[in-house]
């Protein structure tokens, strides 16, 4: 008979924890007593052993992911020769943390905002795992606007009650328990208002403060003319006019990625993850393009962008960006990617530098284009100028592979056919 | 030589501690309980059981008085005190033994004697002394000890029970004959069920309350329900009230009431003094350990963890509210956690409590007050039994039912009960409360009809605007 394997408590007070590792692979013939997984929480690494004989049938949880509820169902043991049942509970996709060698989730953006992992909404809405809930707790999680999809359940087998909701959210009651010692400075007679995090911004904080901390970032910023780039692209989006409906109006955003991806294919070192075993090195330019959200920032992956073609890449981009803003993206679809784009153009912004995605080797900030004068062998002429930054881990790329991508991007922008061959 | 050296050692053996050895046995600890006196404690011996086997023959005495109500007649009706006695403690009796067959079948010893902590034995395993009447004391060893030691009646200065004019809720229990009158201190749910079987015996009975009401932890309206039926059944009642010492006379006993401005003298055959409780926490080895007490009680963290690493209390002994269940509950929960599952700690809004007075009373979470005072925006709900079928098809229209929501979100914040048979239905509110259903599911539940449990769904609906029947 098939059983579900359950998180375990190391306390009697843990509620959730991490599911660090399987030792076992699905298929695995396990006896009692094998060790199956390592959970860790932030006191505590304990493994997980099988109670009885049989086959790890399925994983329900991936490794890497965190804020397991204890008592989740964890994974599938059933006998040999059994069918595996049907994901039963709560299928929790790994957060695109656990990127491992799919590469990064996300892509971190510049020094403001930053990169996003798949909420646990994104993950569980995506595998259709069933909510297990209180119906007080489903009626509290709506007034306020809550995904219990993002809620982690302290009740009986999981089960989201009141009060994971009610400690889900800041309003009015988390600002009166908020303990002055935890808030640096104390309320003004303005007020203060402590807003608890949302899982999205918790992952933002962790990614960009390890990447900051481990990945020796430095940064190449080129001035890159855009004129030729936007011509190219009022004849292309003519010709779109005459095929009516069937028409592509290509962004100079499109533009960008198709032209990092050829400098990708032209200074492949750059399209890399730096690893302790090794430097991975990419076949396909699969870029990733930081979309801001309102609660922070995911970036979604144009895959093979160096084989697409423009008006390939420019539908991919909006499907994306859409489905991204509605909560609708696929985890596949914002994890891994080997290269990432910032753009913050529309904002109008000089010039910025983003923060490496790891395990990505290098991000590009793409800064808003502006008429300015510039020489021209003798004479002055104004032209759209705009300033891009990359920043690199130097683990993976040295300074003079940086300026050559950088002298390779310029060439295919301002020299835009090499786009549309 | 039989064990001595266990995983867990429990001291007391009372609701609390035996269901503790219970359930450890369950989890595969080896486990003993050290009992001083009788298993099953004062719920079983002294206190829930013998007070129901009682209130069970008063109820029938009141139905044999109102016989002509249902179309009987009946001549000459009367009882034989010392029986209706005898019955309540042959009930303890069969029930005590039963715990000690659950105990012998779950292979947890037991040792009878008073036990107390004596202290780390050099492989760092908790010593437990166990003193018997006679021989010498036994030492114990055990990884884990729960404290369950109970409580027991509290002694007013003056009103120590002296076997004869005063008596606490022991002597209350097994009295040689009928006493005519007696005066009840002490209206919580104790002293308010020994003026009720006092009472539907045919006793004169006064019962006085310090507080401004009856009943003092229900809801007011509860309260003020009681206090009006309790005065048509003849029960004379003083709130607000301050006592005087009692003067003993030959046969009987006098003590005055001061109440609202005035001062009466009441001549009675018996005084019982129901006036709270205090913890057991004397000789059991708390001094010089890190356990704290506090007013007569082991202070305790949420999962029943004393000061001490590995000492745990439960029950009466850890604190209110003091009830059997709370106390069992509590037992499962610091097992488990001792076993290393996962628990959940113990919200007292969601301990039902009941008092088996004649009508019954029972309520689980806040009264309105409490929920005002919480900050709450309540919707409240009420049905009185005067318009459910079944109550008075059983002759019992004497009663309300009183829901409280959470305006905001539908939490069912409250329930109180007062009327026949509530005692059996309040566990339905308890699971909703418990389960966190709104109003919602529990307007769309069925209740079978008829039942006096449809007053429940419809003080249900008149909490949102639509009972049916009213
Ligand atoms: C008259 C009356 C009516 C009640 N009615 C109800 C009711 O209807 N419903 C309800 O829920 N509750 C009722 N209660 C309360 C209920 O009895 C207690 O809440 C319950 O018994 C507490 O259980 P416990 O295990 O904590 O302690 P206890 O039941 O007090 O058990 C403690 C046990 O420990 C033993 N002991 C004490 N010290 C030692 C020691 N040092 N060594 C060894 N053994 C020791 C005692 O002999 C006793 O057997 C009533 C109480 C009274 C007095």
């Amino acid at each position: 008979m098939a059983t579900e394997i359950l998180m375990p408590a190391l306390s009697p007070t843990m509620t959730e924890g991490k599911l660090a590792r399987w030792i076992k692979k699905e298929g695995d013939v396990v006896t009692s007593g094998d060790v199956l997984a390592e959970i860790e929480t932030d006191k505590a690494t304990m493994e997980v052993e099988a109670i009885e004989d049989g086959v790890l049938g399925r994983i329900l949880i991936a490794e890497g992911t965190e804020g397991v509820p204890v008592n989740t169902p964890i994974a599938i043991l059933v006998a040999e020769g059994e069918a595996v049942p049907a994901a039963g509970a709560a299928t929790l996709a790994a957060p695109a943390v656990t990127a491992g060698q799919n590469g990064p989730a996300v892509a971190p953006q510049a020094a403001a905002p930053a990169p996003i992992a798949p909420t646990p909404a994104a993950a569980k809405a995506a595998t259709g795992a069933r909510i297990v809930a209180s119906p007080l707790a489903r009626r509290i999680a709506r007034q306020k606007g809550l995904d219990l999809a993002t809620i982690t359940g302290s009740g009986p087998n999981g089960r989201i009650v009141k009060r994971d909701v009610e400690n889900a959210q800041p309003a009015a009651r988390a600002e009166a328990t908020a303990s002055p010692a935890s808030v640096s400075t104390p309320p003004s007679a303005g007020g203060s208002r402590l807003v608890p995090h949302t899982t999205m911004r918790k992952v933002i904080a962790r990614r960009l403060t390890d990447s900051k901390a481990n990945v020796p970032h430095f940064y190449v910023s080129v001035d890159v003319e855009l004129d030729a780039l936007m011509a190219l692209r009022a004849q292309l989006n003519a010709l779109a006019d005459g095929e009516g409906e069937e028409g592509v109006k290509l962004s100079v955003n499109d533009m960008l990625i198709k032209a990092s991806a050829v400098a990708l294919k032209k200074v492949p070192t750059v399209n890399a993850y730096f690893t302790e075993e090794g430097m991975l090195l990419h076949e396909d330019a699969d870029i990733s393009i930081a979309v801001s959200l309102d609660e922070g920032l995911i970036t979604p992956i144009i895959r093979k962008a160096d084989s697409k073609s423009l008006r390939e890449i420019s539908l991919e981009a909006k499907s994306l960006i859409s489905r991204a803003r509605s909560g609708k993206l696929k985890p596949e679809e914002f994890q891994g990617g080997t290269f990432s784009v910032s753009n913050m153009g529309m904002y109008g912004v000089k010039d910025f530098a983003a923060i490496v995605n790891p395990p990505q080797a290098a991000i590009l900030a793409i800064a808003a284009g502006r008429k300015q004068p510039v020489v021209s062998g003798n004479e002055i002429k104004i032209a759209t100028v705009m300033t891009v930054t990359l920043s690199v881990d130097h683990r993976a790329v040295d300074g003079a592979t940086a300026a050559q991508w950088l002298n390779a991007f310029r060439t295919a922008v301002q020299s835009p056919l090499s786009l549309v061959l | 030589m039989s064990q001595t050296d266990f995983d867990l050692v429990v001291i007391g053996g009372g609701p609390g501690g035996y269901v503790a050895a219970l359930r450890a046995a369950q989890l595969g600890l080896s486990t003993a309980v050290v009992e001083a006196t009788h298993l099953g404690g004062i719920c079983l011996n002294w206190g829930c059981i013998p007070t129901k086997a009682l209130l069970r023959a008063s109820e029938i005495n009141h139905l044999l008085h109102d016989l002509d109500g249902y179309g009987f007649k009946a001549d000459a009706v009367s009882f034989d005190f010392k029986k209706i006695v005898a019955r309540s403690r042959a009930v303890s009796k069969q029930l005590s033994s039963g715990v000690s067959h659950l105990l012998k079948k779950a292979k947890v010893p037991v040792f009878e004697g008073f036990g107390k902590l004596d202290g780390v034995a050099a492989n760092g395993r908790r010593k437990v002394l166990v003193s018997k009447k006679s021989g010498t004391p036994q030492t114990l060893t055990a990884k884990n000890v729960i404290l369950a030691t109970g409580a027991r009646a509290r002694i007013l200065p003056g009103l120590e029970p002296d076997g004869q004019f005063i008596w606490s809720y022991r002597e209350a229990l097994v009295p040689e004959e009928m006493p005519k009158s007696l005066l009840v201190i002490g209206s919580g749910a104790i002293g308010t069920e020994f003026a009720s079987f006092y009472r539907n015996m045919g006793a004169a009975v006064t019962l006085v309350e310090v507080a401004p009401r009856i009943l003092p932890v229900e809801d007011e309206e509860i309260s003020a329900i009681a206090h009006k039926e309790f005065e048509k059944q003849g029960i004379k009642i003083f709130t607000n009230a301050k006592i005087g010492t009692p003067k003993k006379g030959a046969d009987s006993v006098s003590i005055t009431v001061e109440a609202g401005g005035k001062t009466e003298t009441i001549t009675v055959d018996k005084i019982i003094s129901a006036v709270g409780i205090v913890g057991n926490v004397e000789n059991i080895g708390l001094e010089g350990t890190k356990i704290k007490v506090d007013r007569t009680h082991v202070v305790t963290d949420e999962l029943c963890r004393t000061g001490e690493a590995g000492v745990y209390a439960i029950g009466d002994l850890a604190g209110a509210p003091w009830l059997a269940h709370k106390a069992s509950h509590e037992a499962v929960m610091c097992v488990e956690a001792i076993a290393g599952k996962h628990v959940h700690p113990i919200d007292v809004t969601k301990i039902p409590g009941c008092t088996y007075c004649r009508p019954q009373i029972a309520s689980v979470g806040y009264t309105e007050a409490r929920a005002k005072e919480a900050g709450y925006k309540v919707r409240v709900g009420k049905f009185p039994l005067l318009a459910n079928g079944k109550a008075l098809a059983m002759g019992e229209p004497a009663g309300l039912i009183k829901t409280v929501f959470d305006d905001a979100t539908g939490e069912l914040l409250g329930a109180h009960m007062i009327g026949a048979e509530v005692t059996e239905m309040i566990q339905g509110y308890v699971i909703a409360r418990t389960g966190e259903l709104t109003e919602a599911e529990l307007s769309e539940t069925i209740f079978p009809h008829p039942t006096i449990s449809e007053s429940m769904h419809e003080a249900v609906l008149a909490a949102y605007g639509g009972a049916l029947h009213f």
